[in-house]
């Protein structure tokens, strides 16, 4: 199947210790300089935006759209970040994107490694029609299947809960790229690991919970990282299926930040922005390997 | 579950689950359970979320349906024909396709040379690599309304080219520089996955073939061409398609920046989609849309089949 294929493989990142390249004949006093530069002058439009969000969310409202541009806020106010919990429901929507992305998060864990051990080491009938059918899940872009789902929530009366937030995620196509993550690492287990487990007396849950789990570590922190960002940052589905502000999650709650005329309190809503996207931040910095490879794996996602 | 695996393990005769004559739970019985057990939850999940809803739009597709009294009648090709003779199609097609070529032609371009850059191993680059790569994991709805709040007619990308004294356009509102500007949003959001798959495709062209280029006389430039890209072809091969699915689906970016505007200029599909389905309520015509972008995903699909044979110089 073709998503099995170049970027599938598992993306691994150069060490930062590797030895550097004798330096170019040609050139070599301003090579490195210039390459410096370069990055230098090509980093400012990734980094510029986080940075921009981050100051301006401190300045007072009459100073966000000032000429000329205030780059760093000297009188910082912090109460923009308190107005934006005080006076919007930020704080259960808070919770609500937490919780359920936690949820989803672990469900996902569970389906996805189930599904990825028996696709990759249990030779049961229709093992080999059924995973590629699964896997054409990938392909569907969200917004296909979306009209149906929600008349399907709707007719069960779920609209405007979480359940298809949680539900939906864990079960649904979004899991199936956990599911081949997983299979695609139990794939590599050697048979003898396994042997050594049936020796031990232990039936097909016991391998899959004693021997290949616990070795899986790696693969899934990668399923964990790119599920809870996805559910964290999903958009549409909350858009479709709650009604209630109380009930939204964060990314649509950040796009409410409007006076009654719904011109945008823009200091406002960018300090809710900064604190759904800081601590996401902080934690990236921290592992960051694990995010760079666990999302690299995700690249179906565009 | 696990009842069934330890029966076979029990000495025959002691107590316990099936062990009748001839023992029914032969190991090629316990793996087909436990397979099937194992894989239940995901299978009952792709039948009821993603089988069952992409036929039921197809059948909608075929129908009008009146969200009021919530009647559906059958209406044949009606939904495709109104989508046809939509005076908002043209536009729609001619946002899809722009957005498409622009954010790939220039998401391809930057990862690559980002990559090229990251691999020089000069010290530091680790900082590069993340500082790259952060858009990548801020949430999508924060870094659009950053830009949003950026590209502002009198906010700070205006005021910056102010300083330099230039005057920009109303970014967002202009018939070329909309589209312009959300293409540039969606690049620097998600261009650091691209660069990171080149990176480790660069890494894996060897290090001999290089260097005997060098000594044939060939230049940087020559050794990137001849050497370098024909042996990533394969990484390039499915960034550009994974590039291109991507772009169909943009929604949130068009929603919170333009919302199809100016004059439907980035009004692309997916947004287009919404619109019909749930601004106007019209499932009917709503799914004939989705019908469209599942198709246009499938002959995508089915292309990059085609290509992986012909196209890519070598395939490990």
């Amino acid at each position: 199947m073709s998503l099995e294929t170049a970027a599938r493989r598992p993306v691994t990142l150069p060490d930062a210790a590797a030895p550097p390249r004798p330096a170019g004949r040609r050139g070599s006093r301003w090579r490195k300089p210039l390459l410096y530069a370069l990055m230098v002058v090509l980093a400012v439009p990734f980094v510029f935006p986080t940075w921009w969000m981050i100051t301006s969310s401190l300045l007072p409202e009459n100073e966000v759209l000032s000429y000329p541009p205030k780059l760093l806020p000297l009188h910082p106010q912090w109460s923009n970040y308190k107005t934006a919990f005080a006076h919007y429901p930020l704080a259960h929507q808070y919770l609500n994107s937490l919780y359920i992305a936690l949820l989803v998060t672990a469900g996902t864990m569970l389906v996805a490694s189930l599904s990825g051990y028996a696709f990759a080491r249990i030779p049961f009938p229709g093992n080999k029609v059924l995973f590629p059918l699964i896997l054409s899940g990938l392909l569907i872009p969200t917004e296909v299947t979306v009209i149906p789902l929600f008349k399907m929530v709707d007719r069960l009366g779920l609209t405007n809960t979480h359940w298809p937030l949680i539900v939906i995620p864990i079960l649904g196509a979004p899991s199936v790229l956990g599911t081949f993550v997983m299979r695609q690492f139990f794939l590599a287990i050697p048979d003898e690991l396994e042997d050594a487990g049936r020796m031990d007396g232990l039936g097909r849950f016991g391998l899959y919970f004693r021997v290949a789990l616990p070795l899986a570590r790696p693969a899934l922190a990668s399923v964990a990282i790119f599920t809870f960002l996805n559910s964290w940052n999903m958009y549409l589905e909350p858009l479709v299926y709650e009604t209630d502000k109380s009930n939204y999650t964060l990314p649509v709650a950040l796009t409410q930040y409007t006076d009654a005329y719904g011109s945008h309190l823009w200091n406002i809503q960018l300090a809710a922005s900064v604190t759904t996207v800081v601590p996401v931040l902080l934690v990236f910095v921290a592992a960051q390997r694990h995010f760079v490879e666990g999302l690299a794996q995700t690249g179906l996602k565009g | 579950m696990t009842t069934t695996h330890k029966t076979t393990r029990e000495p025959a005769g002691t107590a316990g689950p099936p062990t009748g004559p001839g023992r029914f739970w032969t190991l090629r019985r316990q793996d087909a359970a436990s397979g099937w057990l194992f894989v239940l939850p995901q299978a009952l999940g792709f039948l009821a979320f993603v089988l069952y809803p992409l036929i039921a739009v197809v059948y909608y597709s075929f129908h009008t349906s009146n969200v009021l009294s919530g009647v559906t009648k059958y209406a044949g090709t009606k939904n495709y024909s109104q989508l046809v003779h939509d005076p908002a199609t043209p536009s729609v097609a001619r946002a899809t396709v722009l957005f498409c070529i622009g954010l790939v032609v220039i998401n391809i371009a930057l990862a690559m040379l980002l990559a090229v850059l990251l691999n020089q191993r000069l010290r530091g680059t680790t900082v590069f690599r993340t500082l790259f790569f952060s858009p990548v994991v801020v949430s999508l709805v924060a870094w659009t309304i950053t830009w949003n709040f950026l590209l502002q007619n009198n906010g700070g990308i205006n005021s910056i080219l102010h300083v330099v004294g230039i005057d920009g356009p109303n970014w967002l509102r202009g018939d070329n520089s909309a589209l312009v500007s959300v293409v540039i949003v969606q690049v620097f959001k998600n261009v650091g996955l691209n660069m990171v798959l080149f990176l480790a495709a660069l890494q894996g062209v060897p290090r001999s073939l290089l260097e005997a280029a060098e000594i044939d006389g060939a230049g940087a430039w020559r050794r990137f061409r001849s050497v370098v890209l024909p042996m990533i072809s394969p990484t390039t091969l499915l960034t550009t398609i994974v590039t291109i699915s991507g772009s169909l689906q943009v929604f949130a970016q068009i929603q919170i920046l333009t919302e199809g505007g100016p004059n439907n200029r980035t009004n692309v599909l997916v947004y287009f989609f919404y619109q019909q389905a749930f601004d106007n309520h019209d499932f009917g015509y709503g799914s004939a849309v989705a019908v469209v972008l599942f198709a246009i995903i499938l002959v995508l699909t089915l292309i990059q089949w085609r290509l992986r044979k012909k196209w890519v110089f070598y395939e490990s």
